[in-house]
């Protein structure tokens, strides 16, 4: 079976800026692919670019066989594509139910609300949010907001879920917890994309890597592949060799 | 852990049958005529609520489909020679199709921008109508007294306007709660709160938002076509009275934006309100003064309205007034 989603040399352009030049590459089924890079890389821009928040790109996105560029979000949530924001976008005057119940109404399964209710009920538990589920969606904390913004796209049961640094702005304990509901999800056989700049997190849950820099792709592998490739240390840190130095003294 | 819910729905209807039972078995006419405006408040402020309340979108010159049903249906009436009852179906249709062909483009703006769009709409209709000569022009129509004849005179078919009223309200409520309690109204609150989250979940926003904005153009259409037929003439400037317009919202906000129980509360309390003011010699003159006074009270410190207010005071009143 080909893979789930297939990029195939994606632009993304702001006028004259290219905030995506010529991606590339492939998500197999049931993986975890990080996707990783400095500041301004392009990372949420190409996310945007999958889930046709940005329908005008160049290139071709194909997903489950099926040709998803020029297609508008809520074609690309009812195909599947679940999408977790980097800033936390709750429904703030709903409850954290009808949030979530939002999530399972609309997405691929395409639900009625009373068996959408059930799932919310399942997913808000799943993620540890069970007993806020009266609550009004502004008035969770932060830790609270980012497992929202993840069980409302988890609720879709969608086949891709496109995670924009879900870990951020997390304390140790929390990122332990966000993990575990990741493996959760791998177990359930979604495929993920993850944006994250929590290095240890993204090696550490993802089978594959993309970096990209400046809009382009400059390095894929497997988490080993991607650490030692110098254009990585590079993109990161700078020269290369002083890198590979500064690296050495540190430890 | 199954919650007892108070039937909100029957309960309502029962209480406005009631109410609307009590000036026909009393033989009150003052009293009808009172009430046949607070039901047509009720409508107003109830659909203003479904475009305004559950989808976030101030609908300003909502009015103008009160004054299109309204001339629609007097025009039936009135040059085609329809039965009142045909003509009030028949209205619908064409407000309807405009809301949609004016939905479609307007919808696309956010925020005060389809605000000032719905006045523009209001005001261009208005002046279009003024110089429509089928439609009477800036004069407007009026009914030959013998009209009524085939209703059995005047005063019964005042009586059918006020049990066709009091029908259109209570179909208004029905509707503004099935929408809340739907699907259909749960993707309209999405996209209140935030329209680009509401799409990447799956909603078509624009679709959803037209199909809103229909809906809440047919009851005012009905509303408009009663009123003028009880009426017995129409003319552009009461037709199309952005005041009323104005009023309807204000209503809402009173009461509670986006909640069912919200508008019905807004406009009995607001109708109560100004019939007390004019009534009172020394606060006559005030009367608007004082209902814009309130308004002002209400959004600076009662945001919610009162049945929000009450909803958030009181948790448990959530699962039993919507």
């Amino acid at each position: 079976m080909s893979a789930l989603l297939q990029l195939r040399d994606v632009s993304v352009r702001f006028g004259g800026l290219v905030a995506v030049d010529g991606a590339t590459f492939d998500v197999e089924r049931g993986t975890i692919q990080g996707l990783i890079g400095p500041n301004g890389a392009g990372k949420t821009t190409l996310l945007n670019a999958i889930n046709g928040v940005y329908r005008k790109h160049s290139g071709t996105i194909t997903f489950d066989g099926e040709t998803i560029s020029g297609m508008h979000p809520f074609q690309c949530a009812k195909r599947g594509i679940a999408r977790a924001h980097q800033l936390v976008r709750p429904l703030n005057d709903l409850s954290v139910l009808a949030n979530v119940t939002v999530g399972a109404c609309f997405g691929r399964e395409n639900l009625g609300l009373r068996q959408a209710t059930k799932v919310a009920e399942e997913t808000l538990a799943s993620v540890g949010l069970g007993d806020r589920a009266e609550m009004l969606a502004g008035k969770l904390n932060v830790a609270q907001k980012k497992k929202l913004e993840l069980a409302r796209a988890l609720a879709s049961r969608p086949l891709l879920l496109l995670a924009d640094e879900v870990l951020a702005g997390l304390n140790p304990q929390e990122v332990a917890d966000m993990l575990g509901i990741f493996h959760h999800i791998r177990q359930q056989g979604v495929t993920v994309i993850m944006i994250e700049h929590l290095m240890h997190a993204v090696m550490n849950v993802s089978d594959r890597i993309v970096v990209l820099d400046y809009g382009r792709k400059i390095a894929e592998g497997t988490p080993q592949e991607v650490q030692a490739d110098p254009r990585v240390i590079e993109a990161y840190l700078g020269d290369p060799v002083v890198a590979a130095r500064f690296l050495q003294e540190g430890a | 852990m199954r919650r007892y819910r108070l039937p909100f729905l029957p309960l309502v209807v029962g209480l406005i049958a009631i109410l609307a039972a009590v000036p026909i078995l009393t033989s009150n006419p003052s009293m009808r005529e009172e009430l046949f405006l607070v039901f047509m408040l009720v409508t107003l402020a109830s659909s203003i609520n479904i475009i305004m309340g559950y989808t976030g979108y101030v609908s300003f010159g909502h009015i103008v489909f009160f004054g299109l049903g309204g001339y629609f249906a007097f025009y039936l009436m009135q040059v085609q020679g329809w039965h009142f009852l045909a003509a009030l179906v028949a209205a619908a249709i064409p407000s309807a199709l405009i809301a949609l062909l004016i939905g479609i483009p307007i919808l696309r703006l956010r925020g005060a921008y389809f605000a000032l769009a719905t006045v523009g709409i209001n005001e261009a209709t208005k002046t279009a109508i003024n110089n429509f000569d089928p439609f009477g022009g800036a004069v407007g129509m009026f009914f030959n007294f013998s009209i009524y004849a085939q209703y059995g005179g005047a005063k019964a078919a005042g009586e059918l306007a006020y049990y066709v009223m009091t029908i259109v309200a209570i179909a208004t409520i029905a509707t503004s709660y099935v929408i809340k309690r739907s699907k259909f109204g749960l993707s309209l609150m999405a996209i209140r709160e935030d329209q680009d989250v509401a799409m990447v979940v799956g909603i078509d926003p624009a679709r959803a938002k037209v199909v809103a904005y229909v809906i809440s153009a047919v009851f005012p259409a009905l509303a408009g076509a009663t009123f003028f037929f009880k009426n017995g003439i129409i003319e552009p400037g009461h037709a199309f009275d952005l005041l009323r317009s104005i009023e309807s919202l204000v209503m809402c906000v009173l009461g509670g934006v986006g909640t069912v129980a919200g508008p019905i509360v807004g406009a009995a309390v607001y109708e109560w309100l100004r019939g007390f003011l004019i009534t009172n010699p020394t606060l006559a003159n005030f009367q608007l003064f004082l209902a814009g006074l309130l308004l002002l009270v209400v959004v600076l410190f009662v945001t919610p309205g009162l049945v929000g207010w009450l909803r958030n005071r009181f948790p448990v009143l959530r699962s039993y007034v919507p």
